[in-house]
């Protein structure tokens, strides 16, 4: 059907999209539990916030694990990498993810003040604490991570986890939060009403501006003081994947290659910086129209895009460089699957994804409502 | 050299939130369909008290399903952050089937559970159903493909290794999608979550039974219960796992410890009830036999051997020795040496590469190994046989007394006398954790029996960790145990709250806890 290079292509935006789908739908509702103890000031409150997203948190958080398991089938050599290098981030995301299901489940099954307002704590770490690791992370790809490999292609990582946190790093992760706090307030404006909408506008107002000027800050640390790599062998970008036979030096600059050879790629590194403003002058309680309140989402969500797409853009066709061994830097040209597997896993997700997009609109159109507090008194048992 | 320490450390890991996951995953496939059964009555019938026993079970099912997602997500992480050689080498073939649950499973599953939670109020009543359905569905099929990966790890067909790109690469998918291990897996397995369900609602009404409270409530969900746990045990039991042993050289093996067989015995062999097995010596001592039933068992035939250990220890020698030359082509190959008679060497070899790595553990360079050396590996190609002939009795055992449990039920409840044979709802509430105790050693059988291997004949265990310090283990394993420890504490406190509680913690107004007392018992004398 296609050829391996195209294949290989295709997957770096397959990888992309499910990523960016994973920040999207759970960013949300990471966002919603990272504002939770701000934008709500009493129980009922908080359950009306934690309604929003119920039934479909479980759902969202599936792009994460379809992301995941994804990278394990298509770019096995970046998830083993990734995944080991990083372990004690990893496991800190882990467990970190552990509190949020409970949270949802358990938090109303009981009426003590003690065991809701702990769950409340569990629900604020469990949202907060991936994003940051995640925004650590992608700061540490740019960056370049220290690792390398044997004969037989077992990996060696050579840092530590307190070498992940760098001032470069830290504002990345900051990025990255700011990101979610922003698209979680953009759904509380839309799916509430009175207090928690204008706090949730008060907010999502100051966390678009500190994103647009964290992330605007990022970019030009990148062109400043963050060097870049660029391969100076001979790509075969039709060829298996072997990591380790080519050579790559270290160029200061060269994370902006890309968009100094393509300008209108531009485009999107420019509106993860103006998007957010929009987010900021759309974010309005005070109309009765929903329409402003929509738009905002989207622009959210747009934004969330291009963040991603930068930083993918500005490291293609490296997916993780090494800093101590750069020769064994992972391209998405030599760190793929075979492309029987890259075939099988593309039509797949082309069959599947228009059928999960399907049911899952049809369960948010189904579950639409702005949650009140009347309601969530008159489902006092019910509801989360 | 290999950290003897860190795989160790890495294996319990593993081991421990493997299991521990499996402690809730049984129960919402079984509970699924339950719920959909219950929820299909109701819509069916019209009849309210058949919705309020949706909605009572799926609360206990949302109790189990949260700590299920939660430990869930760990078996995702774990293959990156803890065997990231494995997650390499077969990440071509193992990564696809995972993904595709994913696809089109997990979505399925977990977008509907929202719907089957809060969907009450929004959703008609047909469309309720459908929902439910499709979250059933959905985690029925996460199972399958879970068993898809599993069966190919006991069974690695339709792949071949790659020596350019140094792993495992698919051949053929639809050969791994209708592997025999996996189907026969799939089947055994989610009949065993089908039985872990319906024991969990049979218990549970017993007690209710036993209590006196909301009888009519309790007899409708045993009534349920009873009818599709006796379907469910008697797939368990007949399609049991052993036609699965069969096929592939590790399943052979695996049958041969289960049953502590070392020497081969003419056909039909006979089937060791009892015995200590004793790895050193290769011999079973005081064994209790019943002629003829393993033969008939494993083979379904009278005159076809099942192997025994020694011989298939025998049979591995020649597999290492010829491991060896397939490990020097490989180097040589991989250090450039690509000449079409090193490709044709290797390739004449390469089936037996992993039985070379093997040897990893002792000679970093496999090709130099001493006879001594070679002798050991030989003696790890095969598991630790006691604990896996315990745990296979264990399971059996467990097994048929909840057939014998389920059939009583089933008959007495047919016959309308369930609430006079207390003894029998005693015995059935003390039953509870018989389906967990099965399923948790069935999975620690499939999963030791494969030992030494990772993948089946191709990767040992002991070569598919990470390179990690083994403080970090310590340091993971440790908070593993302290969480996991309090996050089962957190999810039985509430589970025994509300199955204590029962419909009552509905607040519709119709249930025990909610009635003055002489009512309750009015309506208790009127109800029986």
């Amino acid at each position: 059907m296609f050829d391996y290079e195209t294949l290989k292509l295709i997957w770096w935006g397959l990888i992309g999209f499910l990523f960016i789908g994973f920040a999207i739908t759970d960013g949300m509702d990471m966002g919603v539990g990272g504002l939770l103890p701000f934008v709500a000031k009493k129980d009922a409150e908080s359950r009306v916030v934690i309604n929003t997203v119920g039934a479909h948190w479980d759902g969202n958080q599936v792009w994460l694990i379809t992301a995941g398991a994804s990278l394990f089938a298509a770019w096995p050599l970046v998830y083993a990498t990734a995944f080991s290098g990083f372990y004690f981030a990893m496991m800190l995301t882990l467990f970190s993810l552990f509190l949020r299901p409970l949270a949802f489940d358990y938090r109303s099954k009981i009426e003590s003040v003690q065991w809701r307002s702990n769950w409340d704590k569990a629900l604020f770490v469990g949202s907060m604490v991936p994003p940051l690791v995640f925004g650590v992370a992608f700061g540490n790809l740019l960056q370049g991570v220290p690792f390398g490999f044997d004969e037989l292609m077992r990996v060696t990582y050579t840092g530590s986890f307190f070498g992940l946190f760098t001032p470069f790093t830290l504002l990345t992760g900051v990025v990255c939060v700011a990101m979610v706090l922003m698209h979680g307030s953009t759904w509380l404006v839309m799916r509430t009403d009175e207090d928690i909408a204008q706090r949730s506008v008060n907010i999502g107002r100051i966390v678009a501006i500190v994103l647009a000027i964290t992330f605007a800050l990022a970019g030009v640390l990148v062109w400043q003081s963050i060097d870049g790599y660029v391969v100076t062998s001979a790509v075969d970008t039709m060829g298996q994947s072997q990591p380790t036979s080519k050579e790559v030096i270290i160029v200061a600059g060269a994370w902006l290659h890309n968009f100094e050879r393509y300008p209108l790629l531009w485009l999107i590194p420019v509106s993860g910086v103006i998007l957010p403003l929009l987010v900021a002058l759309l974010l309005n309680n005070k109309s009765n129209s929903v329409v402003p309140k929509v738009f905002a989402f989207i622009a959210s969500s747009i934004t969330i895009a291009c963040v991603i797409l930068t930083a993918g853009i500005a490291m293609f066709p490296f997916v993780m460089p090494s800093s101590s061994q750069p020769n064994h830097s992972l391209l998405m040209w030599d760190t793929v699957s075979s492309e029987g597997t890259l075939s099988l896993m593309l039509a797949v997700v082309v069959f599947f994804v228009p059928i999960i997009l399907a049911y899952t609109l049809w369960c948010y159109k189904k579950m639409w409502r702005t949650v009140t507090l009347d309601e969530i008194e008159q489902n006092n048992h019910s509801a989360y | 050299m290999i950290n003897e320490t860190l795989v160790e450390l890495s294996r319990w890991q593993f081991a421990i939130t493997a299991l521990f996951h499996f402690l809730f995953v049984p129960l919402t496939l079984g509970l699924t369909w339950i719920l959909f059964i219950m929820e299909s009555v109701y819509v069916m019938t019209g009849r309210e008290i058949y919705r309020d026993m949706t909605k009572f079970w799926g609360k206990l099912f949302g109790i189990n399903f949260a700590i299920g997602v939660a430990t869930g997500l760990t078996m995702e992480f774990e293959f990156g952050t803890n065997w990231s050689y494995y997650s390499h080498y077969v990440g071509d073939v193992f990564g696809a089937p995972l993904a595709i649950e994913g696809l089109m499973a997990f979505f399925l599953e977990s977008t509907f559970v929202g719907m089957f939670f809060l969907g009450w109020e929004r959703l008609g009543k047909r469309q309720h159903l459908m929902a439910t359905f499709l979250m059933a569905l959905g985690t029925n099929l996460s199972a399958m493909w879970i068993l898809i990966a599993n069966g190919w790890m006991q069974n690695p067909i339709g792949s071949e290794f790659n020596y350019m790109t140094m792993r495992m690469e698919l051949v053929s998918f639809s050969e791994i999608i209708f592997n025999p291990v996996a189907q026969v897996k799939f089947i055994h397995t989610v009949a065993a979550g089908y039985v872990a369900g319906a024991m969990f609602v049979l218990s549970i009404s017993s007690y209710y039974l036993l209590k006196g409270r909301d009888i009519a409530f309790a007899k409708r969900s045993f009534s349920v219960a009873a009818g599709f746990g006796v379907a469910a045990i008697f797939s368990v039991i007949l399609l049991g796992d052993e036609s699965g042993y069969e096929a592939g050289e590790v399943q052979k093996v695996k049958l041969a410890a289960i049953e502590a067989e070392y020497h081969t015995e003419p056909a039909p062999a006979a089937f060791t009830l009892v015995g200590l097995p004793d790895d050193e010596a290769m011999e079973t001592h005081y064994a209790v036999k019943i002629p003829y039933a393993l033969g008939i068992i494993a083979t379904r035939s009278l005159d076809e051997e099942v192997l025994g250990l020694r011989d298939l220890q025998k049979a591995h020698e020649p597999r290492i020795r010829n491991g060896m030359i397939a490990y020097e082509y490989l180097t040589k190959l991989r250090a450039g040496e690509e000449t079409p008679e090193n490709i044709a060497k290797f390739n004449e070899t390469k089936q037996d590469l992993g039985y070379g790595l093997l040897l990893k553990r002792y000679t970093d360079n496999v090709v130099d190994a001493t006879e001594e050396q070679i002798q050991k590996a030989v003696k790890d190609s095969t598991p630790a046989v006691a604990p896996l002939f315990w745990a296979f009795r264990i399971m059996v055992a467990s097994g048929f007394i909840m057939l014998i449990l389920f059939c009583l039920a089933f008959y007495f409840n047919a016959r309308r006398q369930i609430e006079e044979k207390r003894w029998l709802l005693k015995g059935l509430l003390l039953a509870l954790p018989l389906p967990w105790v099965a399923i948790e050693t069935g999975w620690f059988v499939a999963e030791f029996g494969r030992q030494p291997w990772a993948i089946s004949e191709v990767l040992p265990t002991f070569l598919s960790t990470s390179n990690l310090a083994v403080s970090d283990l310590v340091f993971s394993l440790i908070a593993f145990i302290v969480v996991y420890t309090i996050l089962f504490i957190i999810e039985m406190y509430l589970m025994v709250k509300f199955a204590r509680l029962g419909p009552s913690s509905l607040h519709t107004g119709r249930y025990h806890f909610e009635k003055a007392p002489e009512l309750a018992a009015g309506l208790r004398s009127q109800n029986s």
